[in-house]
């Protein structure tokens, strides 16, 4: 790509930059992945124990925290894997946030629940090549064999002369050791862990408590202007005029300008547009700027996108759900005669919005910038990409883009997505003062990266006997050409494909003009609501127990060993479903919610699910009350998880669960971005609300299988059998089948 | 315009426009940043503090409506960190990005306050303004009860007239 260059157009206030060839820049979860893939995955270390761990002379252990902490407690797990091997007590260490290096951490980013299984062994063998250079000083010490030493809780043991020496003591000599091939170090026998395994409190929780714990939005620079940036409401426009004189005599404001790119041309938007167009204010405090603004009058071009609608979105799938498809992507057997010949066929049409991320913490970052170079703090999920953005943006070299990481106020997604990061550098440069830029919420809402809407149209055949012959899905969702928007792709090896003889997947796109990208778990939070409560309706249709049913559909499966990738997903593919651990996993959920078992008063259900994604299996039964005026009260959820051979901090990983379960529920009930004329119409929480705490199911309980596989992720596949769940316990309790997304559109709401 | 505060028991002084809400004067003037920005209009709970002993959303607090009314805020909950909330929501580990949780424990300062031992109904009414985006709220709810048992007489007066 072609990088970006800045110059002054107009002296007064016009900025202008240069188009990237191409007419865009694509990182994101995209890059996430490459990074990912640059380590190698899960099993090959590239880094170097001295990175990663600090002995004090006292024997004070620092340990090196390398990824992005967005909540979802990366930042004690990693450190925990490290402690294990290293072999110290848990107590004994202080852990320090990294900046962004790869140079030194290899990978450094949070997407794709990914940081478990690539982590996993490498962050183990860094630890233990640790223990063993302490091991190295200390034989060296007492030239002894290395081989008649052992550790204990940061003491080198040499028990055949009964001496020891702490890690302190041994820290100098360490220093001055060369790293051991990180392949060759032995690991510990899980029997003997002590930390992992066990539950560790989050290492900020202290901090969090007190209103110490540094945010992005927290960070102070001395001298920094706070900033806001107006941008057009339709996605792409560029000011014609402003009132910037008067803006600039406002009390408190410093500075005002226009930031101008030249207008993003593309069909479909990508994920990461990258600097937009608007108008920078900066004043004394975030206040004084967000006051200017609403005096702030200005007139856009708001180009070709401020005609679409999601009524027109919408009007365009339902016919394109009656013409032939625009393409296959995938068929097995046929699908068309064995529906022509089933005894019976169900057909329905599913549809879900776009929804925003909506972190608590809105978007923003800090920069400064210094004599052709920049420094800039940020809560980004992708600082690779961000940095790369960053440089483009500005048009210098990546290594003159100094990142930090700070901690951020949730993430979903939202910080795969670095345009915020580009926006505060390319102001703090053009400002001559190191700024803070903090996006309104309203700018949070109306410039996000959408979970991309999508409509399904389904038809499935059952044979005499109720079994699933034929499956047949219309996928429409928004592209170009064979293109899907950023998120809103539906892969080959979508299930139930490989589990039924005849399968076809058709798919139909139109043109989008908002911003998509990849919402805590992309594409199964829809997908996992489409395809799971379908089943029940099969289920149903076949007269068969919803478990049961789902067990047939998994018997019938291709053997594991000739799974296909999972579906959708780009870069490394990760391994496809295994039928047997979804079976492990749908049977525990029965047995622990009793299903079938029990007697539930009229008006009360159950409903079941299972999705696999990200690597991990997740079975949900969802126990729901809905009373005559369609108010809903989850009574309780049991979720059953199989994401390998160790829960490395089970506190942590339960707390991770049960947020996700509330997360999808707001996503089921409430929660719906639509467009108006081009803009996004929602712009605060009361438009687009999650749930609140007297809403939330009073119990979920959760059951970890353990299986003789690597340990997994548990940031996102906990989502999405949530919805289908709940709406098939809905089913249960009303006999009301609710196809679209969010519920409330159907006049349900939460009790 | 000139405006003297009692924040966390220390009178301090500041020179902002009388429509700047509390929240900003807090953070931007006073650096103190424990109350965060989540939505600006009172939705989401996360710039909770105390004034005068109620939980009020600072957001949309104009610094002109404070008076002599004593502010508390996350920092000045206790000296050290072993206010019972403090205590029990680092006991269950509650957070998990930890963005809203100033507030939530603010909230819940005010009910324990003039609730020393709340039910499940009076913890979702006290607390249902507070928006949790991870979805912590079983271990909210959880942390409120076990620091009902903590603290016999929760304290949540400043650190000043603490002492």
């Amino acid at each position: 790509m072609t990088p970006q260059q800045s110059q002054h157009v107009d002296r007064r206030s016009f900025l202008k930059i240069t188009a990237l060839a191409g007419g865009g820049v694509l990182f994101g979860f995209g890059a996430a992945r490459e990074a990912a893939a640059q380590v190698g995955g899960p099993g090959q270390a590239t880094t170097d124990p001295h990175n990663f761990i600090k002995v004090a002379p006292d024997g004070a252990v620092t340990i090196v925290a390398k990824n992005p902490e967005v909540g979802q407690g990366i930042r004690t797990m990693l450190p925990m894997l490290i402690a294990e091997e290293l072999d110290v007590s848990w107590n004994s260490v202080k852990i320090e946030q990294a900046d962004f290096d790869d140079t030194r951490f290899a990978s450094q980013n949070a997407g794709g629940s990914t940081a478990t299984p690539n982590n996993w062994l490498p962050m183990r063998q860094v630890g233990a090549a640790g223990r063993q250079l302490f091991i190295t000083a200390a034989a060296q010490t007492w030239n002894v064999p290395a081989s008649q030493c052992a550790t204990s809780a940061g003491r080198v043991i040499h028990a055949a002369s009964n001496r020891s020496l702490g890690y302190g003591e041994l820290a100098a000599k360490v220093a001055a050791l060369p790293a051991p091939n990180l392949a060759e170090v032995k690991l510990k026998d899980p029997a003997d862990y002590k930390i992992i395994g066990h539950t560790q409190p989050g290492t900020d929780v202290k901090a969090i408590t007190t209103g110490k714990a540094v945010f992005a939005i927290d960070i102070e620079v001395p001298g920094m202007l706070y900033a806001v940036f107006e941008k057009c409401r339709v996605f792409g426009g560029t000011v014609a005029k402003a009132n910037l004189e008067e803006i600039r005599k406002l009390p408190g404001v410093k500075q005002a300008f226009v930031v101008e790119r030249p207008p993003i041309t593309d069909t479909v938007l990508p994920g990461e547009t990258g600097l937009e167009n608007g108008i920078a204010i900066l004043a004394e405090t975030w206040w004084h700027a967000q006051s200017a603004r609403k005096k702030l009058l200005v007139t856009w071009n708001e180009g070709p996108r401020a005609s679409q609608s999601s009524a027109a979105f919408a009007q365009r799938a339902d016919e394109m759900s009656k013409q032939a498809p625009q393409r296959t992507i995938r068929a097995d057997g046929d699908a068309e005669a064995a529906l022509k010949n089933a005894a019976k066929v169900v057909e329905a049409a599913y549809s879900y919005p776009f929804i925003a991320h909506a972190p608590l913490e809105p978007q923003g970052a800090t920069a400064r910038w210094n004599n052709g170079a920049v420094e800039i703090w940020t809560n980004s999920q992708a600082p690779a990409g961000g940095r790369r953005l960053v440089a483009q943006t500005l048009g210098i070299p990546e290594k003159d883009v100094q990142v930090h990481m700070v901690r951020g106020g949730g993430g979903f997604g939202r910080r795969l997505t670095n345009d915020y990061m580009a926006e505060a550098a390319y102001i703090a440069k053009q400002a001559g003062a190191p700024v803070k830029l903090v996006w309104a919420r309203e700018d949070d809402m109306t410039h996000d990266t959408y979970r991309p809407g999508g409509f399904q149209y389904l038809r499935a055949g059952l044979d005499g006997s109720g079994k699933l012959v034929a499956w047949r899905n219309h996928f429409v969702s928004y592209g170009d050409g064979e293109r899907f928007v950023a998120a809103g792709a539906m892969g080959p090896t979508e299930f139930p494909q490989r589990f039924i003889p005849n399968y076809a997947l058709h798919a139909s796109v139109q043109p989008l003009g908002i911003r998509t990208g990849s919402l805590r778990a992309p594409s199964s939070n829809a997908f996992a609501f489409v395809i799971q409560s379908f089943i029940d309706e099969l289920a149903r249709a076949a007269k068969k127990d919803p478990v049961q049913f789902r067990m047939e559909i998994l018997d019938a499966g291709a053997a594991p060993a000739d799974a296909a990738p999972e579906a959708g997903r780009g870069g490394a593919a990760p391994p496809g479903m295994d039928a047997g651990r979804m079976k492990g996993v749908l049977q525990l959920v029965a047995e622990k919610s009793n299903w079938g078992k029990r007697q539930l008063p009229k008006g009360t259900g159950m409903g079941v699910a299972f999705h696999f994604s990200h690597r991990g299996y997740f079975a949900e039964v969802a126990e729901v009350a809905v009373d005559s005026a369609n108010k809903i009260k989850v009574n309780k959820v049991w979720v059953a998880a199989d994401v390998g051979s160790h829960i490395i901090n089970p506190g942590a990983g339960e707390n991770m669960v049960e947020g996700a379960i509330i997360d999808g529920l707001s996503e089921l009930m409430s929660q719906e971005i639509t467009v108006e004329s081009g803009r996004v119409v929602q712009t605060n929480y009361h438009q687009h609300a999650m749930m609140r705490l007297a809403q939330a199911p009073p119990e979920i309980e959760i059951h970890f299988l353990k299986t003789n596989f690597p340990p997994t992720g548990l940031g996102e596949p906990a989502l999405p059998p949530v919805l289908p769940a709940v709406a098939n316990a809905v089913f249960a309790a009303t006999g009301k089948r609710v196809r679209a997304l969010p519920f409330s559109k159907s006049g349900f709401a939460w009790a | 315009m000139a405006f003297e505060l009692n924040v966390n028991g220390r009178t301090v002084s500041v020179d902002v426009p009388a429509d700047m809400p509390l929240l900003w004067a807090l953070r931007d003037v006073l650096h103190l940043h424990g109350a965060k920005y989540g939505c600006g209009i009172g939705q989401c709970g996360a710039c909770t503090v105390l004034l005068g002993g109620k939980a009020v959303r600072a957001c949309l607090t104009p610094i002109s409506a404070v008076g002599k009314q004593t502010i508390t805020t996350i920092e000045g909950l206790s000296p050290d960190g072993t206010h019972p909330l403090q205590l029990a929501w680092q006991e269950v580990d509650v957070p998990q990005c930890g963005y809203c949780q100033a507030g939530q424990i603010m909230s819940a300062a005010a009910l324990l306050a003039r609730n020393p031992k709340p039910g499940d109904k009076d913890i979702e009414a006290a607390m249902n303004g507070n928006l949790c985006r991870c979805g912590t709220y079983l271990r909210i709810r959880s942390a409120v009860h076990r620091a009902a048992e903590m603290g016999s007489a929760p304290r949540t007066q400043t650190p000043a007239n603490r002492e």
